[in-house]
């Protein structure tokens, strides 16, 4: 099946979505913000990814944003979900990744963030999410993406990082959170990023891996994380660039998976839903539009399966020295 | 997040979700005061409860919490009841933040950070995990916390075994249990612990799994474990030599670069500039410590005492299924033609090694005959021709690779409980054979049985009915069609390399250039490349008219020297990263692609350069033309490791004059493009 055409199945309200992203973001004492208030940096990279997908990255204001992003950065240099949290690998990643969006990452002591990050690898190759241990592939994407991001992948073992992530390989040629996990969509993308930025996908058993990850699309065109579980737009992404990095995209049916994203969309009020008729949210929003770009769905820019950034951005930091 | 109605929301349920949010609003402010003022008085540490039963998900309570009891625990006198007592009321916090939501990471963690303490009882937690799993017996969080509370008990391997036994019995459904299944199962098997060996086992686990795939065959929950099953029947834990070229017995001409007029029609003939021509060793695994430590040469050819072996894999890689040395063969000029024989021997020490650890332990060895011819003239570079010039081959056996099955695969490797087990399972999958597993999993069976069969007389008997059931499984489930497709290609390549007789058919020469051994496979609807351990001799390649994207596998293929790709679906120059390995390549056809029509590259991350920090060489057309090398970043990493004197890159979009000026840049040596010399 080749790309998707937005003549035979319904459109993407591109628009729609935008202002449901911009009202969205002044919403700040909505009961949904204040509970995803520890998260809003991820939310901010969600929201922000998606604009400038859709090439309206210039409807925010910049400087509002980077100096709100400043506010939360830690003296120990890890970025918090939002102002007076606790810094955290997680939001680090998404801070520099918006950095990145907006051409900004000029502005931060590359060092001193580089360094909160590194300082998070485990002996065994492994990452922390920050300081109190919890140990996951995650954290290990997230490291590898950040540094890499900021070309101070040096800063880590690298050889060691993926001899863990390898570690957590499962016999069903998936990747878990820690050894001995159960496969999961989610971790899959994780780990295999993280072995693709390092240039280290020798790793994978693609053909088995692949097969794993086709058989994630369901009889409605949407797609699961694990087996005999329900479709979510979401794994549009985890599922998808899964599948890009290892070129086995073909092995599932795109134009199905795109009518099922463009079904989740509410046309009235814009957003996309984890499924159809669902309430919509900025990560599936997000998520859904990511994936309908990795479609190559007409109308959004490219995304790059590995680091989520337009490739744009990606290339430009890349081949730059 | 998931799985809420969308709904339009009334006025009473946002006036509401108003007066919520200023109280959670409110508690959180006042939460961060004690946060950051580092409060920890029993006030403050019960808002902290408070928070975390309204949101388990704000990490930073959790944080806090932390720092809360190291500071309790610093203030009273290491009274064990004490320390009890304000561990277990983190542990009842934590129950009821995972009844608010079951899978809170932040809930979870800190569950584990209180066990690691060592003050807690584990008993309770196996019930607790119950619980769960009864709510949920899919939740990952309760699985790996179970694991965690398994390696923190001691508990041992088999009692977990029987514990996913239960789970499966009470419900064949469950992934999860399958999953952990397997990872015991394995590690029990590795250790060869009582009463576990795989030619009892197996056979026992394939009758459990039968019952879930057959009870309801659309239920994955039993299909990635039975695959599983068939890999550990199927694969030999030792390192086998698949092939080898040259292969034993055969014979080869090798000459300079002037190449022989006139050559023997019958015998593979190799031309090379640098008076050396690869040895190929295809393993049936990926190995390490292939040198010249591990793999002896026996030959009067001089200086081949000490060959490097190098892993044809990307360069952060120290194994690989194929490993190739550079034989030399001019030693002084000039040299008269002359007969060597050459012995090759591995096995004999030590060294090769499997990823997983196995020792290539069967000593093997091959001979060939080498005849040395050396030219006194200059090469004519002429244009090749895919069209014209070609003369159909009845190739010998013997000239070929290891087409009929090495004794090597025979040798002691328990032959006869894997064949059984195959043969069982087929009879069994027969009987499902109009559902989509039922099909899928007798073909890989039926697959796996032709990998066995050593008797040349029965061998090639089921790839009819292997690609029936793919053609079969391409209509029942269109929506992996392209999976399906790419295996019949497999398959179909299997069964043309299965005999000498079959392959001849595709077998030609090319006189247009020294009866080059040229292996015609256009126009075969071929969508995946296959079977190239057996087609390591080839040194023409027309795949032209076929629907490929990639070249995936060609890297082994060390003596192409020409290779036509024209009228495929090629999407990008990264897709032909496995080409930088084959370094004799001098013609390559990729016109009538579809180079530049996408937004989307597939092959991004499997092809080296800085966008997975596999190769930051600069040079001058780099520093020179960024803005181009950015532009065709994957074009110019390529090229740029190719000694192409020939290209074909009409008929895609990236072509015009922008990209044709710039391929010349970066191939400076490329004597025809797009058939004409450039600079007419």
């Amino acid at each position: 099946m080749s790309s998707a055409s937005s003549s035979q199945m319904g459109q993407l309200v591109a628009d729609k979505h935008v202002r449901y992203i911009l009202m969205a973001e002044k919403k700040k004492e909505s009961l949904e913000s204040v509970v995803m208030d520890h998260l809003r940096m991820n939310g901010a990279y969600w929201g922000l990814t998606t604009l400038d997908l859709l090439d309206k990255l210039g409807t925010v204001s910049e400087d509002e944003v980077v100096s709100w992003i400043m506010t939360c950065q830690h003296e120990s240099g890890g970025f918090a979900g939002n102002t007076g949290h606790d810094p955290h690998i997680l939001y680090t990643l998404s801070a520099v990744q918006i950095l990145a969006l907006f051409d900004k990452i000029n502005i931060l002591d590359v060092g001193k963030v580089s360094s909160y990050v590194a300082g998070l690898q485990n002996e065994d190759g492994s990452f922390s999410g920050d300081m109190w241990g919890e140990i996951d592939t995650r954290f290990s994407y997230i490291a590898i993406c950040c540094l890499s991001i900021l070309k101070c992948l040096d800063k880590i073992n690298v050889e060691k990082a993926v001899e863990y992530i390898v570690s957590c390989k499962n016999l069903d040629g998936g990747f878990g959170c820690t050894p001995g996990a159960e496969s999961h969509a989610g971790q899959i993308f994780c780990c295999v990023g993280a072995l693709a930025i390092t240039g280290s996908l020798h790793h994978v058993d693609k053909d088995l891996l692949g097969w794993w990850l086709c058989e994630r699309q369901t009889k409605t065109g949407g797609l699961n994380g694990r087996p005999e579980k329900l479709p979510d737009v979401c794994y549009s992404w985890w599922v998808l660039s899964s599948l890009i990095m290892i070129d086995r995209v073909h092995w599932i049916d795109k134009a199905k998976l795109a009518k099922f994203i463009l079904d989740c969309q509410d046309l009235d009020n814009g957003g996309i839903s984890d499924r159809p008729e669902d309430a919509v949210d900025i990560f599936h929003t997000y998520f859904g539009v990511a994936g309908l770009s990795l479609l190559e769905y007409p109308g959004v820019k490219a995304i790059d399966p590995a680091y989520a950034l337009p490739v744009d951005v990606i290339n430009r930091i890349a081949f730059t020295k | 997040m998931h799985g809420r109605p969308r709904k339009a929301s009334k006025p009473e349920d946002e006036a509401a979700s108003a007066a919520k949010a200023v109280k959670l609003r409110s508690l959180q402010s006042q939460f961060m005061t004690y946060h950051h003022e580092k409060i920890y008085t029993k006030e403050a540490i019960e808002l902290s409860t408070k928070l975390l039963e309204i949101n388990p998900e704000a990490y930073t309570a959790w944080n806090y919490r932390k720092l809360a009891v190291e500071d309790s625990l610093s203030r009273i006198e290491s009274d064990p009841n004490s320390v009890k007592s304000i561990l277990d009321e983190e542990l009842r916090v934590v129950e009821n933040a995972l009844k608010q939501n079951f899978k809170s990471y932040g809930a979870w963690h800190h569950r584990k950070w209180v066990l690691s303490k060592g003050h807690s009882s584990t008993g309770n937690e196996l019930k607790l995990l119950d619980k769960f799993q009864k709510l949920d017996p899919r939740n990952f969080h309760a699985w790996n916390y179970r694991r965690f509370v398994v390696e923190l008990t001691n508990r041992s391997e088999q009692d977990e075994l029987q514990y996913t036994d239960d789970m499966i019995n009470n419900n064949f459904s469950n992934y999860s249990a399958w999953h952990n299944r397997s990872v015991l199962l394995s590690s029990l098997l590795a250790n060869r612990v009582d009463g576990f060996i795989p030619e009892k086992k197996i056979p026992d686990e394939y009758e459990i799994v039968h019952q879930a795939i057959f009870t309801d065959p659309d239920d994955q929950s039993g299909w990635f474990y039975h695959l599983w099953l068939l890999a550990q029947t199927v694969n030999v834990e030792s390192p086998l030599l698949t092939s080898s070229w040259p292969s034993h017995g055969s014979s080869v001409i090798l000459s300079g670069a002037g190449c022989l007029i006139g050559s023997p029609f019958n015998v593979i003939t190799f031309c090379s500039e640098t008076g050396s021509v690869p040895l190929i060793l295809y393993f049936d695994q990926a190995v390490g410590g292939v040198s010249s430590l591990t793999v002896t040469i026996d030959s009067e050819l001089k200086g081949n005492e000490n060959l490097v072996w190098e892993p044809i894999s990307n360069k952060s890689s120290q194994v690989s299924c194929v490993w190739v040395a550079r034989l030399k063969y001019l030693i002084s000029e000039p040299c008269e033609s002359k007969e060597y024989k050459v012995k090759v021997r591995l096995g004999n020490s030590p060294g090769i090694i499997s990823s997983r650890g196995f020792n290539f332990s069967t000593p093997y060895e091959f001979v060939f005959t080498a005849h040395v011819h050396d030219t006194a003239k200059d090469s004519q570079e002429r244009i090749v021709s895919w069209t014209d010039g070609f003369e159909l081959w009845n190739a010998q056996s013997k000239d070929l690779n290891s087409l009929a099955t090495s004794d090597q695969l025979n040798a002691g490797i328990d032959l006869k409980w894997r064949q059984a087990a195959i043969d069982s399972e087929i009879e069994c999958f027969r009987l499902l054979a109009d559902s989509k597993i039922g099909k899928l999993t007798l073909a890989r069976l039926l697959m796996a049985s032709e990998a066995m069969m050593s008797d040349a007389v029965v061998k090639g008997v089921h790839y009819e009915e292997i690609l029936q059931l793919y053609n079969d499984l391409m209509a029942l489930d269109s929506s992996h069609h392209h999976y399906y497709k790419d295996e019949h290609s497999v398959a179909f390549l299997h069964k043309v390399t299965s005999s000498s007789e079959s392959l001849s058919r595709y077998l030609f020469r090319y006189r247009g250039m020294n009866n080059l051994v040229c292996l015609r496979l256009n126009k075969l609807s071929l969508s995946r490349i296959a079977s190239v351990e057996k087609l390591l001799f080839v040194q023409m390649l027309d795949l032209s008219h076929n629907e490929l994207h990639s070249t995936e596998g060609l890297e082994a293929m060390q003596l192409l020297s020409c290779l036509n790709l024209s009228h495929n679906r090629i999407r990008n120059f990264s897709a032909l990263d496995s080409l930088r390995h084959v370094k004799q390549l001098k013609v390559l056809d990729v016109s009538h692609n579809h180079i530049g029509k996408h937004s989307v590259d597939t092959t991004r991350y499997l092809c080296s350069s800085p966008l997975s920090n596999s190769d930051w060489s600069q040079d001058d057309v780099r520093r020179q033309n960024p803005g181009l090398v950015t532009k065709y970043w994957d074009a110019y990493f390529v090229l740029r490791d190719l000694n192409l004197k020939q290209l074909d890159i009409a008929g895609n979009e990236i072509a015009g004059d922008e990209f044709n000026s710039f391929v010349l840049q970066v191939v400076p040596k490329l004597v025809w493009l797009n058939g004409q010399k450039p600079g007419n």
